[in-house]
């Protein structure tokens, strides 16, 4: 895996030939991968608009292959002939996208706030609360991280149902929140720590109060790493499973639930499967494709100085 | 509760001599007043549901509601009576005070079912039983079988990051479309593991018609069923764990590659360096730190492993594929076992923290040794 160094550090001393040798290695290498990420995408994307025969007899290219139909999307609903006709599927469809949409935005979003208001007092103040140091709470808030999901599910689901939280989208928004709150806070310090702090000084020397440098000074600067922690917390709740497949049954139910549970009587039918699918991963890449810049910077927050 | 040393960076002098008497009594009476109010509402609660008095709510409700009313005078208590420390502490108490409440109690809430009898779908109920979920799980095959899943399963982490390595180098090599193949790359980890297990593994890698058997068939496999023997399967459930987890890895080893100086490649290739010297003892030793933290995490992630396995397998066949995760999931599901699956969840919580923690500090020792 290791020869691909070989280009910017020999190739402009090589002979042409195995500077060209290395050239089609690389691209050789790089539109494999490409394919090895795109085919179950595609594979997804056409399977939506097959027949049953077109599934089992493997057909890959539309228009040559098989003769692509809205199959998949009429039995959603959304095809072009059945968006204004009603139908109980793509109600529920649209029941289950809202539950994700609310779900994981509202987690993402109470986690931004209480995990960058925490990440700014732990960056800037030193604390001490009993014989806990900044270090400490830190610590206490980052090694949440390694809770494993199953440990707390069990407990959640009997004192949820203590506290009548079973099956709301409350209940979800809470331990989504849990889940990404780490992340935030990891990636937030980050980011506060590369503000200056002469920055806050002048402002509080100015008559600004220590919220009022913080909304008014901090804020805007660290919106960036705000959109970046955001968004992958987003990823993370979007397709999130174990919680909502233990925690929700009708009302709160999201859509990696719904994909999880299509099984038919009569075996799987692939159209709609694919459909679905494609639904519930359209979202994310779209704001994937968008805004690349911000994932790439949420996820190297902290690793590299 | 929350004391406070001076600021690290000198931040105005300290006005708690500033604060009128009657703005801490002010202070000191709201907190007394909410916590009063939490504790009569426990109170109220616990002697209703324990069917002493007769005056209550139906649900633990309220508690919530009062431990938020609570929360919000513990913040309230802080300002009027220590000024802007107050303030300063207002940052850190609502994330401190969530988590708490979100975390520890339900934990030693499941230690506490751990230790019980409770069947959902018996009629008996909860019934206090010691250790024997405890002797029960070490008797049982199904649960070591899903630990050593487990330690399959991370130890595949070490080939993703092989893997992982490698793609970072090509998109840090001098190529065109740089961002093209890095948002291409990075698609997989946006997309739902239940959805991909539905699309890639239940229908690409299908036995009679998915392309990927077909390719398979191609290749000489006569016989491409990906899920029926134990091997094939647990490789099958890492492949398509790696292909969603890879870019993450991926990364974060690009920009640590981005992040290194071009004077050490320079001066390496100076010194006659072959592009194999120049990776083994230039690009490897720099980047292990950034591998160290990447590998870590992933394998903080790959220990919650459960979404692939519960869609995909269902742990099958015969258990080969479950982790603990799913296996626990199992047990609740199909079983209402909620004693012994909490008691197995909470050995598991041991397990990995013990783990983690090892392998921090053998990680931390490892960079420093080679810095």
């Amino acid at each position: 895996m290791s020869v691909q160094t070989t280009d910017y550090t020999v190739s402009e001393i090589r002979s042409p030939a195995a500077f060209i040798a290395s050239r089609v290695f690389i691209y050789g290498a790089l539109v494999f991968w490409a394919f090895v990420c795109l085919f179950p995408i595609y594979w997804t994307i056409t399977t939506s608009f097959k027949s049953a025969v077109d599934v089992t007899q493997g057909h890959l290219v539309p228009f040559v292959d098989f003769q692509p139909d809205w199959k998949g999307w009429r039995s959603l609903g959304l095809s072009p002939d059945s968006i204004f006709q009603t139908s109980t599927v793509r109600d529920e469809f649209l029941k289950r996208f809202m539950n994700s949409v609310i779900t994981s935005v509202g987690a993402s979003g109470l986690a931004i706030i209480i995990g960058s208001l925490a990440a700014y007092g732990l960056v800037r103040y030193r604390y001490k609360f009993a014989w806990f140091k900044n270090e400490d709470i830190s610590f206490f808030f980052l090694s949440q991280l390694i809770l494993p999901p199953v440990v707390l599910a069990l407990p959640f689901l009997v004192l949820y149902r203590e506290v009548a939280l079973l099956d709301t989208r409350i209940g979800l928004v809470l331990l989504y929140t849990l889940m990404v709150l780490p992340i935030v806070i990891w990636i937030m310090r980050d980011q506060f720590n590369s503000i200056p702090v002469e920055l806050e000084e002048a402002a509080l020397v100015d008559g600004l109060s220590i919220w009022g440098a913080f909304f008014r000074i901090v804020m805007p600067i660290a919106l960036p790493g705000m959109v970046a922690a955001f968004i992958l917390a987003m990823v993370l709740c979007w397709n999130e499973y174990f919680f909502a497949a233990l925690l929700t049954s009708t009302d709160a139910k999201t859509i990696p639930v719904m994909v999880a549970s299509q099984t038919g009587s009569q075996g799987i039918n692939w159209w709609s499967m694919a459909a679905l699918a494609t639904a519930a991963i359209a979202p994310l890449a779209i704001i994937g494709i968008a805004l690349e810049r911000y994932l790439i910077m949420g996820m190297t927050a902290g690793s590299v100085k | 509760m929350a004391e406070q040393t001076s600021t690290a960076n000198a931040w105005p002098a300290d006005p708690a001599d500033l604060i009128p008497a009657g703005r801490k009594r002010l202070g000191w009476g709201l907190l007394a007043l909410a916590t009063l109010g939490l504790l009569a509402i426990i109170v109220v609660q616990v002697l209703y549901k324990t069917e002493m008095s007769t005056v209550g709510f139906d649900t633990w409700r309220p508690v919530i509601y009062a431990y938020i009313v609570w929360g919000a005078a513990l913040g309230a208590w802080q300002v009027l009576t220590r000024g802007e420390d107050g303030q300063r502490a207002l940052f850190l108490l609502p994330a401190l005070l969530f988590t708490i409440a979100m975390v520890i109690f339900p934990t030693l809430f499941g230690f506490y079912i751990a230790l019980t009898d409770w069947n959902l779908s018996s009629f008996a109920g909860r019934r206090f039983n010691g250790l024997d979920n405890f002797w029960q799980m070490l008797a049982d095959p199904y649960y070591r079988n899903a630990l050593f899943n487990m330690v399959l399963y991370v130890l595949a982490v070490l080939v993703e990051y092989v893997i992982a390595f490698g793609l970072a180098l090509l998109l840090n090599a001098q190529i065109r479309a740089r961002k093209f193949f890095r948002v291409v790359f990075l698609l997989p980890l946006m997309l739902s593991p239940v959805a991909v297990s539905w699309m890639v593994g239940k229908s690409l890698m299908e036995y009679r018609f998915g392309p990927a058997a077909t390719l398979a068939r191609h290749l000489g496999w006569d016989n491409p069923a990906f899920f029926s023997d134990p091997i094939t399967a647990r490789i099958s459930i890492m492949m398509l764990d790696a292909w969603t987890f890879i870019p993450f890895m991926m990364i974060m080893l690009l920009a640590g590659l981005q992040a290194m100086s071009r004077e050490v490649l320079e001066a390496a290739r100076v010194d006659g360096a072959t592009a194999w010297q120049t990776f083994w003892q230039v690009t490897f030793p720099l980047m292990l730190p950034v591998s160290v933290t990447a590998v870590i995490l992933r394998i903080i992630f790959k220990l919650k492993l459960a979404d692939i396995i519960i869609t995909l397998t269902s742990g099958g066949p015969g258990g080969a594929t479950d982790s603990v995760s799913s296996f626990i999931y199992r047990e609740y599901r199909d079983r209402s076992n909620v004693g012994y699956g909490t008691m197995l969840a909470m050995a598991y919580l041991i397990i990995i923290v013990v783990f983690v923690t090892w392998l921090l500090k053998f990680a931390s020792r490892f960079v420093r040794n080679v810095n």
